[in-house]
């Protein structure tokens, strides 16, 4: 059933409106049913779950016999913002994931976010899902708040993704949607995978499979599952940054995903006027390639990769 | 008058990025003035070439005080400034929520560094700044509470008001923020424009900040004395909201005094012209802040009021 969570009017003969889709069991409900939300579409420009919002509800309609909970589905928090291929919301210049909580009395943007957080708050778990930026490529990966590491990497364990990064907390991070959640004690795992603009039909299979497995855990879905894939799980001490020293055209010469020794060659910066290298970029340490840039065009300081030792 | 050059980004596809400060007297490092950190911010801009052409001149008469420095850098941003962007002109970050900075991070948070590591010293910091809603305000001084936060001081600029407001979250990144945290007295200074140039606001702002410096006995300047600042703390405000989406026709201007029933403003609708909603002030008070654009939504904070049935 298709909820309007959220509805402000537009100046011209528009409504902006946040939905989500309920799903329930067929029989109905009894009261005691536990809910899980999925949530994506927060930063307009990141579109790989759109693919996870319609495969995972694809696959319990076709088994809605298993379905023992609530599955709450909201693809677009940030509609505007996916129409017009706008990262933040439009008109505002606003990243939506630094205005939770929210004010009910606030401006559009704030009271929207108030609305979802009532909307989500009391879910069993909230999977809210990213895909990093349009210059970043990542491979599915949890990011939890080291304040939060207890109660969710044993259900971020369950998502089938690669990796789980727990990391600092930081104050900025504290308008996030999901730390929102988190503080009033609804567990909301952070999903990172693959890139801004396109979609990753492989990492949307992936998680889907994982989202099933965390809500048979729930007691949500008693459907087969896979056996969810144990996720390499570091802390910030272990990931080293590659920034680029020099502007140019990065051409990477390693695959993402892939084992580096220190000192291995990662890819060039390359100057297109003058035809020679700008700088050459090598590994600072062994590990594996869990970011690398996707965006060709570099500045001095542009992230190019991420190293997991 | 010394330019420093502050920072330099290097840039495959056009001129490199200078940031600049420009420096008068010697000595103490004793005021610190930062204008556009976004590329829309020529107001700010045009405030900051005007007063290093003041203090030029009164550097030139004397009139800086033995032993007191002031540096001027009108803009951190001029990248975004030339192509008419807002944010940082490839990803989009603000480089107003990137402070402290990290010079081995990303871009921004490198020009933030770089800014920072010579701006951090200075005794007090006054930034040009700018909401991120369109709209015009009372010219204020706006401080952040931190508990390093110095109102007294603060009304050393005599503009009509010193406003207070709760430190965010997403606040903790402003260079207002991460100068307080360094020891440095920092105040931002609102005007009534952004991306245009509105002169008679400009001068006010540039005589807020002469004054200011005067008092401080760091240049020696005659102006008057300005405004005796009411001081007030943003929960005290009225927030005025539009129920209705539309036209938006705004009958109150900043600073006007309005009446408890008085229609401000009224909504119209965009196909037929009709009046869709007429926008009621809710108390006795000033006009502080205003939207300016002529699209609203619904939901959209139009007006915030100063209440004035407190006042005597
Ligand atoms: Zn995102």
């Amino acid at each position: 059933m298709i909820e309007t969570v959220a509805s402000v009017g537009l100046p011209i003969d528009e409504k902006l409106m946040i939905q989500k889709n309920r799903l329930v069991p067929a029989n109905g409900l009894s009261g005691n049913e536990k809910r899980i939300s999925v949530v994506t579409g927060t930063h307009g420009d990141e579109l790989e779950g759109q693919y996870v919002c319609y495969e995972l509800q694809r696959r319990i309609k076709e088994n809605i016999e298993c379905l023992t909970g609530i599955v709450d589905v909201y693809p677009a928090i940030n509609p505007l913002g996916i129409d017009s291929i706008t990262r933040g919301i439009p008109g505002f210049d606003l990243d939506m994931n630094r205005i939770f909580p929210g004010l009910e009395n606030g401006s559009m943007p704030e009271y929207i976010a108030s609305k979802i957080i009532d909307d989500l708050s009391g879910s069993a778990a909230v999977v809210d899902i990213h895909a990093s930026n349009i210059f970043l490529e990542e491979i599915p990966q949890v990011r939890i708040n080291e304040l939060s590491r207890d109660t969710l990497v044993p259900l971020a364990k369950l998502l089938n993704v690669d990796y789980i990064w727990v990391h600092s907390s930081a104050t900025v991070l504290e308008s996030t949607l999901a730390y929102s959640l988190n503080v009033i004690g609804t567990p909301t795992l952070v999903v990172e995978m693959g890139v801004g603009m396109r979609i990753t039909k492989k990492y949307g299979d992936q998680l889907t499979d994982g989202i099933l497995a965390l809500m048979k855990e729930l007691g949500i879905w008693n459907g087969e599952v896979i056996t969810p894939k144990e996720p390499i799980i570091s802390e910030d001490g272990e990931v080293s940054f590659i920034n680029a020293g020099k502007s140019g055209v990065f051409v990477p010469c390693v695959g993402h995903w892939k084992n580096v020794k220190k000192d291995g060659h990662i890819g060039d910066i390359l100057n297109p006027l003058t035809g020679e290298i700008n700088e050459r970029i090598f590994a600072p340490t062994d590990g594996i390639v869990f970011t690398l840039r996707e965006y060709p065009i570099v500045n001095e300081g542009s992230l190019i990769a991420r190293i997991l030792a | 008058m010394k330019e420093k050059l502050l920072f330099e980004l290097n840039s495959v596809y056009r001129d490199n990025m200078r940031i600049k400060g420009y420096s008068f007297g010697e000595g103490e490092e004793s005021a610190c003035i930062v204008g556009a950190t976004r590329g829309n911010e020529v107001q700010q801009l045009y405030i900051c070439s005007r007063l290093i052409n003041i203090f030029k001149q009164l550097e030139h008469q004397g009139k800086m005080k033995y032993g007191k420095s002031v540096m001027v850098i009108p803009t951190v941003n001029s990248h975004s400034m030339n192509i008419g962007k807002r944010f940082w002109s490839t990803d989009n970050t603000d480089i107003n929520r990137m402070f402290p900075g990290y010079s081995l991070g990303e871009t921004t948070q490198r020009i933030a560094a770089g800014v920072f590591e010579n701006i951090s010293s200075y005794k007090f910091g006054i930034q040009f700044t700018s909401f991120y809603m369109q709209g015009d305000y009372i010219p204020h001084v706006r401080v952040m509470q931190t508990g390093f936060e110095d109102i007294e001081l603060a009304k050393d600029f005599g503009l009509p008001y010193v406003y207070r407001r709760n430190a965010r979250p997403y606040d903790t990144t402003t260079l207002n923020y991460n100068w307080q945290l360094w020891e440095t007295k920092a105040f931002s200074v609102y005007t009534s424009a952004t991306d245009k140039i509105d002169v008679v606001s400009a001068r006010e702002a540039i005589n807020a900040v002469l004054s200011f410096l005067n008092k401080q006995g760091i240049i020696q300047y005659r102006c008057h004395e300005g405004f005796i600042s009411q001081f007030i703390e943003g929960h005290s405000l009225m927030n005025v909201k539009s129920a209705t989406a539309g036209i938006f026709i705004r009958h109150a201007d900043v600073d006007s005094r309005v009446k408890k029933g008085d229609v401000i403003a009224e909504i119209m609708d965009p196909y037929t012209g009709e009046t869709a909603d007429r926008v009621i002030a809710p108390q006795n008070g000033i006009v502080f802040f205003h939207v300016n654009q002529p699209l609203i939504y619904s939901q959209t904070p139009l007006f915030r009021i100063i209440p004035t049935d407190d006042l005597v």
